[in-house]
């Protein structure tokens, strides 16, 4: 699976930070971006769909399944 | 009887945010807005929208320049105070950026205060947080009763917000009283609202010349060494961004913690499934946060805009009632329902778009502390009064005072 956050569209709410650490970097004012390239390790897409319904920015895509 | 004083007959062309009922249990009202406006108008406070629906308020947020967040209050500005803030944001520019500033003012603005408010900036204050929960429980404990507002919730905001900016810790129940007086009781009383904002204000003003003549490394003298395109900030708008941070900070998070621990006063089955998981602390908090959200912002119209039927006219002013988007039954499953395991909970109690709170990680931090540090000490406790409990409504709702009991031991 992969994700990535529409960053012009990222406001730092944080929920995807708190809910999928390990699937999200944040920047020096809390704007999250993908880690590793979006790439989610296996075990963790459930954490990854999760980090997607709790945007309030609908930021997040999962751009491959 | 009054204008204001009547009573609602129509919620949808007539609405009142101080009816005393509405305020108590907005949640039906919410549900007939939506159902038959959504976009609500009333005459009264000044006449106003109000958008209900969780997918209007998301293209309301994007409606820049058409509404601008130059007057953010739900309750207008008493006419001579208008004079003066005119005057002032033709002088200093934005009143109290970020939250007063539209693009491209706001952006600087917002950018210099948020690394002040990631998530490992407010952990830093945890310890702090916590230290002080604890000592406010051990005032009460033996007491088997206090009240979980006055004692505890309201006790809380206040000085991790001093804390943050780097005031006397001592002065903590002067600064609760002076954002009482400009946001509960100045909602409605212009003239305690313009006494509370000028002491604030002056209170800042002394604050900076002490910074800058030495600087520590608290955020009022970052400020005063930051710029913003090139420039650095005037005394003036150090003293509006402060005194942003102060009043944003304190009543909104005492309300979130207060409305939560009233909830469980008054919900055994709630508080002891809590009690008994508390992994389930992080869904929790943020469902409080969905549930019981404290805050509605407000924007000005300054161009026609059109809301299905509705047309906003320049200078009309625009509700944004995040709290009831958060009932939206087109975006939450069992929307009044509390259920505090809700996995799928993209509320937006901390606004949405360019203005979303650059205090929520803190506000979040204070929940966890809050709730985590009672439930520890007080597992068990309920509401000794439910009657007496009173709701602050307005741009911020929240419980007043709330009595509880517990087993003492």
């Amino acid at each position: 699976m992969r994700i990535r956050v529409i960053e012009e569209n990222c406001q730092g709410h944080n929920r995807c930070k708190a809910i999928a650490p390990d699937l999200f970097d944040l920047d020096e004012i809390g704007n999250a971006s993908a880690a590793n390239d979006g790439v989610v390790p296996p075990g963790q897409e459930e954490m990854a769909r999760l980090a997607v319904e709790n945007c309030p920015e609908f930021a997040i895509e999962i751009i491959e399944e | 009887m009054s204008e204001e004083q009547r009573p609602v007959e129509d919620w949808t062309s007539d609405f009142d945010i101080f009816d005393p009922e509405y305020v108590k249990n907005p949640g039906p009202v919410w549900n007939e807005m939506r159902s038959k406006c959504p976009i609500a108008h009333t005459e009264r406070w000044g006449g106003a929208w109000m958008a209900t629906k969780y997918d209007d308020l998301r293209e309301l947020v994007r409606m820049v320049p058409e509404l601008s967040s130059r007057s953010p209050a739900v309750v207008p500005v008493p006419p001579q105070m208008r004079e003066e803030l005119i005057a002032e944001v033709k002088m200093y520019g934005s009143e109290n950026p970020p939250i007063t500033a539209d693009p491209p003012e706001h952006k600087p603005y917002k950018q210099l205060i948020l690394p002040f408010f990631t998530p490992s900036a407010v952990e830093g204050y945890r310890q702090f947080t916590e230290d002080l929960a604890h000592d406010l429980i051990d005032r009460i404990i033996d007491n088997g009763e206090g009240d979980a507002a006055e004692d505890y919730a309201q006790q809380i905001p206040p000085l991790v917000i001093a804390q943050m900016l780097g005031i006397d810790p001592g002065r903590g129940a002067e600064f609760t009283e002076w954002t009482r007086g400009v946001l509960e009781i100045g909602q409605t009383d212009p003239e305690a609202r313009r006494k509370y904002r000028t002491i604030i204000r002056d209170f800042f003003a002394e604050l900076i010349v002490q910074r800058r003549a030495e600087p520590t490394d608290d955020m009022i003298s970052r400020l005063i060494a930051a710029e913003v395109e090139g420039e650095k900030l005037s005394d003036h708008t150090i003293s509006g961004i402060c005194f942003l941070l102060l009043v944003a900070g304190i009543d909104t998070t005492w309300s979130s913690i207060g409305s939560s621990l009233w909830h469980f006063a008054g919900h055994a089955e709630d508080r002891r499934r809590l009690a008994a998981e508390p992994d389930l602390f992080p869904t929790a908090i943020e469902e409080m946060l969905r549930f019981y959200a404290p805050v509605m912002m407000a924007r000005k119209v300054t161009q026609h805009v059109e809301m299905g039927d509705k047309v906003l006219c320049p200078g009309d002013k625009m509700i944004l009632s995040f709290p009831a988007g958060n009932r939206d039954p087109d975006v939450f499953d069992r929307p009044d329902e509390v259920v505090l395991d809700r996995e799928r909970n993209r509320h937006v109690a901390f606004g949405l778009g360019i203005h979303r709170c650059a205090g929520s990680n803190l506000a979040r931090m204070e929940m966890d502390v809050a709730l985590r540090v009672w439930f520890e000490r007080i597992p068990e406790f309920e509401l000794s009064d439910p009657g007496a409990v009173t709701w602050a409504g307005g741009q911020v709702r929240g419980p007043r005072s709330i009595p509880v009991c517990f087993p003492v031991g």
